[in-house]
């Protein structure tokens, strides 16, 4: 709890997770009785969600935002799941067990699971769903993350996937929710499907406005899930959604307005949620690109921001101060020992004396498309930076179009990153030499080199070791500022019931709550 | 009665064009907008290879003229396409929404234009009186705020904890006729305070000025009542501006009604367009467009024709 900056003394009441460290709870529960009465059936789930689009679809190669992700887990099962301590647990795939070198992976998957249409799991389900995102051809957003499979092997529960490189954390990736089981008909997935074998069946979607679920009687989770259904509605505008949960049209709201979340708070009979996980937000600098290239420049920009104003001000206190690398506090391998940057125009200053400049003057562009508040967050980090001799100009981009022409097209601007639940795939996604979303275009030797023999080790202690070094790169010589964690901050009616720990990897209780919340 | 059907066919023929020339537009301005639906649809996560799939997958490396005029064939033969997004036939998405986005112009209408004209006619009987001043200021009061204030204001006062009316209406399913008149009721109040002003203070216009006409006045000389004077004599003659500022509203209640769509949550066109924008995703962006084109242009011409039929020297011509 100690990295929850809490200027609005968010424990004060509400329900707030912090950062979840693993197998350690961080929970303080509101009246400080862990007492709980069982869960029970029954009621109809109504969510209020702030994204959805009447352009989403039903493949799962196109799932981006939070409206078809949590579709996904309502659902769709996977072969594995990211449990609410963040530890990975079985789900599908009742076992796995990788070959020495963790190039080759087993798993063996649960006997007698359903699909909503009766339709009974099997390997080739598993196989046709991962090839969907493989191939020349794929239009999948998942594809990068597979693309290391080079082979499939299904028979009848046993589906053994063989790598091109090692990977000790293949099982997790298979977690990703881009990659929910679908059924296979001749040895294809239909990507248009609604069937599933999850939690709840759709009874009806319409995107850009609602779903509804009913519960799925055969579910081969016993007792789950509770709730008979589930009826998710999208509300994009922030008052509107507030409005709605406090005129009690819905149950929960996934996002709460920052600015307003205060006020929301002293509603009797709502409650705030805030979970700090491993949502970051960045400003990635060209490494390639002049004065870029050279690391004391970016070092001096790096304490140049003031990340406890961010913070309190940006995030309104909910969220944690970020050291400029993407793993977060709960994380397996986080680095303890990694000194915590502040903000020190003297430091700033002497690093510029160090790159042979007395002055700087760069351009940040941002938009707030790259994250909530990346605009006042770039005028904050103009006025801190003065101090240390430089000069931001702040130059504001629509938020149309961003991700395309501004994000890795000018040299310097935002980014917001959801998190990856393990070190390797945030790395391997954002840092690696030659990886499509490498931001900062940093190629780095030892880094490169730690990041692919980190990857294929077993041993844990070995492998913290490595990880460690790499943060410690990542932050000192990187080209990345990360300068706050942001937690997810939703708010739902106190009729709602949720288990004493609450998932940190996404919104929605790792976009589960529909398995693992009930009615009180 | 002949050069009435003459002027509708004339009318109709030009609309068309009007309807082309309105898809050539939005077609380039939304090839003008950055990015193209495959990078847009992938966001973050676009790699070179997945764009480059998707785009030959939609068919949109093909140059832009091919790809309009292959849109153009098949909208002449009545096909809108499909979504690039999901592939959903565009004629459905665009058809639920457009049954959602009437009706809720005409319960709007249904209110509006009975009390604009009702006010205006009153305004112009009592002009300059208490009850005038007041009814023009609460008016422009209302149309000088910004929708969406109105909208909240709305919320506060009649949803709220124990409120009268839901303060969202969406509709997962469709409701009986009573059920949807009391959730649509905050919306269409809303949109009934943005055009009342327009509509009312035409009315009062052109009926006072009317009020200095010799025929007004000989009326007044024969000791009519002064209610009957609007009302008999003056209105008429004042129907044509009257019903061309009502079309326009109405024209506005069809295609400009997003921000009210946003904050009620109300499904309509609006977020449609705006969505699919959003996304380049080109034939659903045209086919609302024309949708949008088509309510002007038949809204219009309905207009004209009124007027026309309100005007018995036009009517009967020489």
């Amino acid at each position: 709890m100690s990295r929850l900056s809490g200027s609005h003394g968010i424990s004060r009441r509400g329900v707030l997770q912090g950062a979840t460290a693993l197998g350690t709870a961080a929970l303080i529960t509101p009246y400080g009785t862990p007492l709980r009465a069982a869960p029970k059936r029954g009621g109809t789930l109504r969510v209020g969600m702030a994204h959805g689009s009447t352009t989403d679809a039903m493949d799962p190669g196109t799932w981006e935002a939070d409206f078809m992700i949590f579709q996904a887990h309502t659902r769709n099962n996977y072969l594995t799941e990211i449990a609410a301590d963040g530890s990975l647990v079985p789900e599908l795939a009742e076992s796995w067990e990788a070959s020495a070198d963790a190039t080759q992976w087993t798993f063996v998957l649960r006997s007698k699971v359903e699909f909503h249409s009766g339709h009974k799991l099997s390997a080739e389900d598993v196989k046709a769903s991962i090839e969907h995102h493989l191939g020349e051809d794929s239009t999948s957003a998942a594809k990068p993350i597979v693309e290391g499979i080079t082979d499939i092997k299904a028979d009848d529960l046993t589906v053994t996937f063989t790598l091109s490189n090692g990977n000790a954390d293949f099982p997790f990736v298979m977690s990703d929710y881009h990659l929910p089981i679908l059924p296979a008909k001749d040895g294809k997935i239909d990507p248009t499907t609604q069937d599933g074998c999850g939690p709840y069946k759709i009874a009806s979607i319409e995107f850009g406005v609602g779903a509804s679920y009913v519960r799925h009687d055969g579910y081969w989770k016993a007792g789950l899930p509770y709730f008979d259904g589930i009826e998710q509605i999208v509300i994009h505008d922030d008052a509107a959604r507030q409005n709605a949960l406090l005129s009690g049209e819905v149950d929960y709201i996934d996002t709460a307005d920052l600015n307003t979340v205060s006020l929301l708070e002293r509603s009797p009979g709502i409650e705030i949620l805030a979970v700090t996980g491993t949502q970051h937000y960045g400003l990635p600098m060209d490494t390639r690109a002049a004065p870029f290239n050279d690391v004391n420049v970016r070092q001096a920009l790096k304490y140049s921001i003031n990340r406890q104003q961010l913070v309190d001000t940006i995030l309104n206190g909910f969220g944690s101060l970020g050291n400029d690398h993407p793993i977060g506090p709960g994380q397996r391998f986080f680095n303890t020992e990694l000194e915590q940057k502040a903000y020190d125009p003297d430091k700033a200053k002497f690093y510029l004396k160090e790159a042979g400049l007395d002055k700087l003057d760069v351009d940040i562009h941002l938009a707030d498309a790259a994250f909530a508040g990346a605009m006042d967050a770039g005028v904050l980090f103009a006025e801190s930076a003065t101090a240390g001799g430089i000069n931001i100009n702040v130059v504001r981009e629509p938020n149309d179009g961003y991700w395309s022409n501004v994000w890795m097209q000018k040299p310097f601007a935002g980014t917001y990153w959801g998190g990856r639940p393990t070190e390797d795939w945030m790395f391997a996604t954002a840092y690696s030499e030659g990886a499509a979303w490498n931001e900062s275009f940093w190629s780095h030797e030892r880094f490169n080199e730690l990041l692919v023999k980190a990857r294929s080790e077993l041993n844990d202690d070995l492998r913290r070791e490595m990880y460690f070094e790499m943060q410690d790169l990542v932050a000192n010589q990187g080209g990345t500022i990360i300068p706050m964690f942001a937690a997810y901050v939703g708010a739902y009616s106190d009729k709602l019931a949720k288990p004493d720990q609450v998932a940190s990897n996404w919104r929605n209780d790792g976009h589960r709550i529909g398995e693992r919340w009930w009615f009180a | 009665m002949s050069h009435i059907w003459s002027m509708v066919f004339q009318r109709l023929a030009l609309g068309f064009l009007t309807l082309f020339i309105v898809s050539l537009i939005i077609f380039g301005a939304t090839e003008l907008l950055p990015g193209d639906f495959a990078q847009e649809i992938l966001g973050q996560s676009a790699t070179p290879e997945t764009v480059a799939a998707l785009r030959e997958k939609l068919g949109l490396d093909q140059p832009m003229y091919i790809r309009y005029f292959g849109w153009l064939s098949d909208i002449l033969r009545g096909d809108f396409g499909e979504s690039l997004a999901n592939g959903q036939p565009v004629a459905d998405l665009i058809g639920r929404r457009l049954g959602n986005t009437l009706s809720l112009a005409l319960y709007a209408a249904a209110i509006a234009v009975p009390l604009s004209l009702g006010l205006g006619i009153l305004a112009a009987l009592f002009r300059n009186s208490f009850f005038d001043r007041f009814a023009n200021a609460s008016a422009l009061t209302s149309i000088s705020f910004p929708e969406f204030f109105v909208a909240y204001i709305l919320i506060f006062l009649l949803a709220g904890r124990e409120g009268l009316f839901p303060s969202i209406s969406s509709f997962r399913t469709d409701p009986s006729f009573t059920e949807y008149l009391h959730r649509a009721f905050l919306p269409a109040l809303t949109l009934t305070l943005v055009v009342t002003a327009h509509m009312m203070r035409m009315t009062r216009a052109a009926i006072i000025n009317l009020l200095a006409s010799p025929y007004i006045e000989m009326a007044r000389l024969k000791g009519m009542k002064p209610m009957r004077v609007i009302v008999k004599h003056a209105l008429p003659n004042a129907l044509a501006p009257i019903i061309n500022v009502v079309a326009l509203n109405l024209a506005y209640l069809i295609t400009g009604v997003v921000v009210v769509e946003v904050v009620f949550v109300y499904p309509g066109l609006g977020q449609l367009m705006v969505d699919s924008v959003a996304a380049r995703d080109m034939p659903v962006v045209q086919g609302v467009a024309l949708i949008f084109a088509a309510a002007y242009v038949l809204l219009n011409l309905t207009a004209d024709v009124l007027a026309t039929l309100s005007n018995p020297r036009l009517v009967h011509g020489r």
